[in-house]
C-alpha cells in the first residue's frame, strides 16, 4: 500500500534526515516507526501525505507516485493524527471532526450528522460536541484528533506521537481504542513514537530508525525482541527485552495447579501449617491469600479483609508467559491464581512452569 | 516645487541654524520637551507595568487606563494646562506624558507577562525573592517588548511636541505653526522636513535598541566580572 | 461640561467631520492594509519591504505629513483630500504591522495540521488564519482608531477642522470650559468607538470566550506593538 523506494532527504547545511530508506508497508497492516528524537521517523511519515519532499527517491501510495498526486487530494484521502491534537480553535468540536468530509465537498449538515457516528466510535460523549478544543481535557482532545482523522473513512492513517502528550492511564486506554479500532476497521496506519513499549504493544510490524535516518531493522515486534538486529536496536529496546519478549509466547500449555481454597464462610476453621491458603467469594472469585497468622487474627475479630494479603495479578484464558510470570511473581506466594473468563478461581500457575516452556521453547 | 527648493535653501543656510531662534535651538529645544516627556512617563509607567506584569493583578484596572489615555487628546490637555498653569515646561511635559505612558506601559506588562512562567517558576523555586525574579529574569527576557514600548512613545512624543509650539513654547512646531499663520509655507516645510527627520533618527537608534537587547542573543556586551564567574569554576557562593 | 450641553448642536457637526477624518482613513487603510499584510506575509521579500516602508511612512510625524503631501499630490494643506491622503497613508502603514503580527500570532501547529488534513493554502487562509488572527488584529485596530481620534485634534494647530477647534478657539479666547468640552467630547467619542471595536472583536470570536481554563489576567495582557508616531 506505502512503499519507500531509496528515499532520501539531505538539508542545505549537510544533515542526512532519512537515509537511503526502502521499506514496505502492507495494506491492512498497523506500522510503527520508532526511534530517538531527529532519527527521520517524523520527516519519513510525513513524506507520505507530503508535508515533507524527499530529496531524491520516490514514496508510492496506492500504486501512485505522490510526487505525481496533488497534495491536497492526497491530503484528503489520509487521515493525520498530530501530538496536541493540532485542533482548530475557533470551530467547535462537531465542526472539527467534519472538516474533511466537508473539505471534500459534503453539505455541513450531513457531514456533522455523520460525525456524531465518529465521536462515539472513538468513545466520546456527543454532548462535547458543541464544545469549543480549549474545553476539552488533553485526552478527550487526543481522541477528537483521531475522530477527525477518521472521518472521511481514509484508507490510510498516519499518527505522529499521538498520544506522547497525555499521561499514562489515558494514553494505556488510547493504545487499547486503537487496537480495537484496527480489529475493526482494518485501516493502513504509520504510527510514529519513540516509546519502544508502545511500538510492541501495538504494531504488526517495527520499523527501528537510527542516527541519521537509517533503518536498522524492521520487524515483527516478536522477532525484534528476539533478534536485535545489531548494538542500536538491542539498547534502543533496553533492559527488559527479554520481559517483553515473553509476551509474544502462548500460555495455553501451562499446566495448571490445585490450590487449597478456602469460601468465605469456611476460613474461619481454616487449619493451616505453613502454608498459605486462597480464600474465594461466593461467586467463585478470589479475595486474597491468608496465612495462619492472618486466621488467628480473624478468628479474635479482626475483619476479613485486614487478615488477607492481596492476591496479585491474575492469570486469564489466553494470556501470554508475561502475564502468567507476572501472576506468579506478585502473588505472596508465588503461585499465581488463574481464573477463567467469569473471572472463577480454576488453579494455579507456577514461576517455574513458565521457566519450563521457555526451555521447551528454545529447545524446538 | 518652489516651496521645496525654498525649504531646502532656507536649511543649508548657515546662518538659520545658530543664534537663540535658529535651528539649532528649536531642534534642542525640541529634543528637550521630548526628553522630559519620555522620562517621566517612563519613571512612572515602568514601575507600574512591572507590578501589574510580575503580579497579574490589577490587570482590568491598568489596560482600561492605557486605553482611556490614549483617548485624551493632547492638544486639548495642553492648551488647557497652558491656561491653567501658564507658559513653561510643565504643560507640555503633562500632554505629552499622556502620549508616552500607554506605549509604555502597555510594552512594560506585555513584556514581564509574556516571559514563559516555567522560567519564572524555576527562578523563584531556586530561592529567589519576588523583586529579584523580577530584576534578574523577568525585565531582562522582557527588554525587547519594553524597549519597543519606548521607542513608540518616543516616536508619538517626538511628533506631537511640535503643538507645543501652538501655546507659544518652542521646538520645531514652530517652523510649522508660523509658517502657516503667515502663509510662508516653506518655512512649514522646514519644520515638517526637520521633524519628520529627528524622528527617522530617533527610531533607528531605538530600533537598533530593541535589537540589540533580545535576551540570549549576547547583543549586549556583558561585564567581564559576569563573564569571568561564568568561565571560572562553579563556586559554592553563586549570586543568585 | 456646561458649555458642552449648552452647544451640543455645533458639538454634533463637529463630531461628525471629526469623525470622517478620522475613520474614513481606518476603513480605507484596513482595506489597503489586509491584503497587502497577507501578501507580504506569505512572501519573505516583499515582507522585508514592506516593513521598511511602513516603518518610514509611520515614523514620519503627521503634522509634518500634512505640509508634505501638497507637494506630491495636487491639494493644498487645509484641504480635506488632503488630510484624508495623509491619514490613510499613515493608517495603512500602521495597520500593514498589526495585520503581519496578528497573523503571526496563529501557532504554527495549527496551520500546520490545517495543510495535513487538507485545506487547500487559499481556503486555509480564508477559513483558519484568517479567523485566527482577528483578536490581535482587533487589538491592533481599536488602538490605531483610538489615536486617530485624539490626533485629528492635534490638526487644529493648523487649522484643519473637527473637535479640536474648540482647543483653538477656547485658547485664543481664554475660555477653558470650552476646552474641557472638547476634551470631554472626544474622549466620550474614543470610548465609545473602543468598546464598540472590542464588541465586535468578542461576537466574532466565540472561541475565545468558551474558555474552561479560565485566567481573565493574564489573557488581557497583550501589548499590540501598533502605534507609531503621531
Amino acid at each position: 500500500m506505502i512503499s519507500f523506494h531509496d528515499v532520501h532527504k539531505v538539508y542545505a547545511d549537510g544533515t542526512v534526515a532519512v537515509d537511503r530508506l526502502n521499506l514496505d508497508v502492507p495494506e491492512g497492516t498497523l506500522t510503527v516507526f520508532v526511534g530517538p528524537s531527529g532519527c527521520g521517523k517524523t520527516t519519513s511519515m510525513r513524506m507520505i501525505n507530503r508535508m515533507a519532499e524527499p530529496t531524491s527517491g520516490t514514496v508510492v501510495v496506492d500504486g501512485a507516485d505522490v510526487a505525481t498526486v496533488d497534495p491536497v487530494r492526497l491530503r484528503l484521502g489520509i487521515g493525520y493524527v498530530i501530538q496536541g491534537a493540532g485542533l482548530m480553535p475557533h470551530q467547535r468540536v462537531i465542526d472539527n471532526v467534519a472538516t474533511v468530509p466537508v473539505l471534500k465537498g459534503q453539505s455541513r449538515r450531513a457531514a456533522r450528522k455523520a460525525a456524531y457516528t465518529v465521536l462515539e466510535r472513538v468513545g466520546l460523549d456527543a454532548k462535547l460536541a458543541g464544545r469549543y478544543p480549549a474545553q476539552l481535557s488533553g485526552g478527550e482532545q487526543q481522541r477528537v484528533g483521531v475522530a477527525r482523522a477518521l472521518a472521511a473513512d481514509p484508507p490510510i492513517l498516519l499518527m505522529d506521537e499521538p498520544f506522547s502528550a497525555v499521561d499514562p492511564i489515558v494514553r494505556h486506554e488510547l493504545q487499547r481504542e486503537i487496537l480495537r479500532l484496527q480489529a475493526e476497521l482494518h485501516k493502513t496506519i504509520v504510527f510514529v513514537t519513540h516509546d519502544i513499549d508502545e511500538a510492541v504493544r501495538l504494531a504488526d510490524r517495527v520499523a527501528i530508525f537510527g542516527p541519521g535516518g537509517s533503518l536498522q531493522q524492521y520487524e515483527e515486534p516478536a522477532r525484534l525482541l528476539s533478534r536485535p538486529a545489531n548494538d542500536f536496536v538491542a539498547r534502543m529496546i533496553g533492559a527488559g527485552r527479554g520481559y517483553r519478549w515473553l509476551q509474544f509466547l502462548d500460555a495455553t500449555q501451562l499446566p495448571v495447579h490445585d490450590i487449597r481454597q478456602f469460601t468465605v464462610a469456611t476460613v474461619a476453621d481454616a487449619q493451616l501449617g505453613d502454608d498459605w491458603a486462597l480464600v474465594v467469594k461466593p461467586d467463585g472469585l478470589p479475595l486474597g491469600w491468608i496465612d495462619a497468622g492472618g486466621v488467628l487474627k480473624h478468628r479474635t475479630g479482626a475483619s476479613l479483609l485486614d487478615s488477607i494479603t492481596s492476591v496479585g495479578a491474575l492469570f486469564r484464558p489466553g494470556a501470554n508467559l508475561s502475564r502468567a510470570l507476572d501472576a506468579a511473581l506478585s502473588s505472596p506466594t508465588g503461585m499465581g491464581v488463574a481464573v477463567d473468563e467469569a473471572g472463577k478461581v480454576t488453579g494455579g500457575v507456577r514461576a517455574a512452569d513458565v521457566l519450563a516452556a521457555l526451555e521447551s521453547h528454545w529447545r524446538d | 516645487m518652489n516651496f521645496l527648493t525654498q525649504a531646502l535653501t532656507y536649511l543649508t543656510t548657515a546662518s538659520n541654524w545658530f543664534g537663540p531662534v535658529g535651528l539649532g535651538a528649536r531642534v534642542l529645544e525640541h529634543l528637550e520637551y521630548t526628553a522630559a516627556a519620555v522620562v517621566v512617563s517612563a519613571l512612572i509607567a515602568i514601575p507600574v507595568g512591572m507590578i501589574v506584569g510580575h503580579t497579574g493583578r490589577g490587570t482590568l484596572v491598568v489596560v482600561s487606563l492605557v486605553n482611556a489615555l490614549r483617548a485624551l487628546p493632547t492638544l486639548g490637555v495642553l492648551l488647557l494646562a497652558v491656561l491653567l498653569w501658564g507658559l513653561g515646561l510643565v504643560p507640555p511635559i503633562v500632554a505629552l506624558m499622556l502620549l508616552g505612558i500607554p506605549p509604555l506601559l502597555a510594552g512594560t506588562y506585555a513584556g514581564i507577562a509574556a516571559v514563559d512562567r516555567t522560567v519564572v517558576d524555576a527562578a523563584r523555586s531556586m530561592g529567589m525573592t519576588e523583586l529579584r525574579v523580577l530584576l534578574r529574569v523577568e525585565v531582562p527576557n522582557a527588554l525587547p517588548l519594553i524597549v519597543g514600548g519606548l521607542r513608540t512613545a518616543t516616536l508619538q512624543v517626538v511628533a506631537t511636541a511640535t503643538v507645543a509650539a501652538y501655546a507659544s513654547l518652542g521646538g520645531l512646531g514652530r517652523y510649522l505653526i508660523d509658517g502657516i499663520k503667515v502663509r510662508q509655507f516653506h518655512i512649514a516645510l522646514v519644520g515638517a522636513l526637520m521633524v519628520a527627520l529627528l524622528a527617522l533618527i530617533l527610531d533607528g537608534v531605538l530600533a537598533f535598541a530593541v535589537w540589540a537587547s533580545a535576551p540570549g542573543t549576547g547583543r549586549l556586551r556583558r561585564s567581564p566580572h559576569v563573564q569571568a564567574s561564568i568561565s571560572a569554576e562553579p563556586s559554592p557562593n553563586v549570586d543568585p | 461640561m456646561h458649555y458642552l450641553l449648552n452647544h451640543l448642536p455645533t458639538a454634533w457637526t463637529l463630531t461628525v467631520i471629526h469623525l470622517r477624518l478620522s475613520l474614513l482613513p481606518v476603513l480605507a487603510g484596513l482595506v489597503i492594509a489586509l491584503p497587502w499584510g497577507v501578501l507580504a506575509w506569505r512572501s519573505a521579500p516583499l515582507r522585508r519591504l514592506t516593513t521598511v516602508i511602513a516603518s518610514v511612512v509611520f515614523t514620519i510625524p503627521s503634522l509634518a505629513l500634512f505640509v508634505v503631501l501638497p507637494l506630491i499630490i495636487p491639494t493644498r494643506i487645509l484641504d480635506e483630500a488632503n488630510v484624508l491622503v495623509a491619514l490613510t497613508l499613515y493608517t495603512s502603514a500602521l495597520l500593514v504591522r498589526a495585520v503581519l503580527e496578528a497573523l503571526d500570532a496563529v501557532p504554527a501547529q495549527v496551520r500546520d495540521a490545517a495543510s495535513a488534513v487538507g485545506y487547500r493554502p487559499i481556503t486555509r487562509l480564508i477559513k483558519v488564519e484568517l479567523p485566527l488572527s482577528i483578536p490581535v488584529l482587533v487589538a491592533g485596530l481599536r488602538v490605531v482608531v483610538v489615536t486617530n481620534i485624539s490626533m485629528v485634534s492635534v490638526g487644529a494647530v493648523i487649522g484643519i477642522g473637527g473637535l479640536g477647534t474648540w482647543f483653538t478657539e477656547g485658547y485664543q479666547a481664554n475660555k477653558s470650559d470650552q476646552i474641557v468640552a472638547g476634551i470631554i467630547a472626544i474622549f466620550a467619542v474614543a470610548v465609545v468607538i473602543d468598546v464598540a471595536l472590542m464588541l465586535v472583536g468578542r461576537f466574532a470570536t466565540p472561541w475565545t470566550r468558551a474558555s474552561r481554563v479560565s485566567r481573565p489576567g493574564r489573557r488581557l495582557l497583550t501589548a499590540p506593538v501598533v502605534g507609531g508616531s503621531r
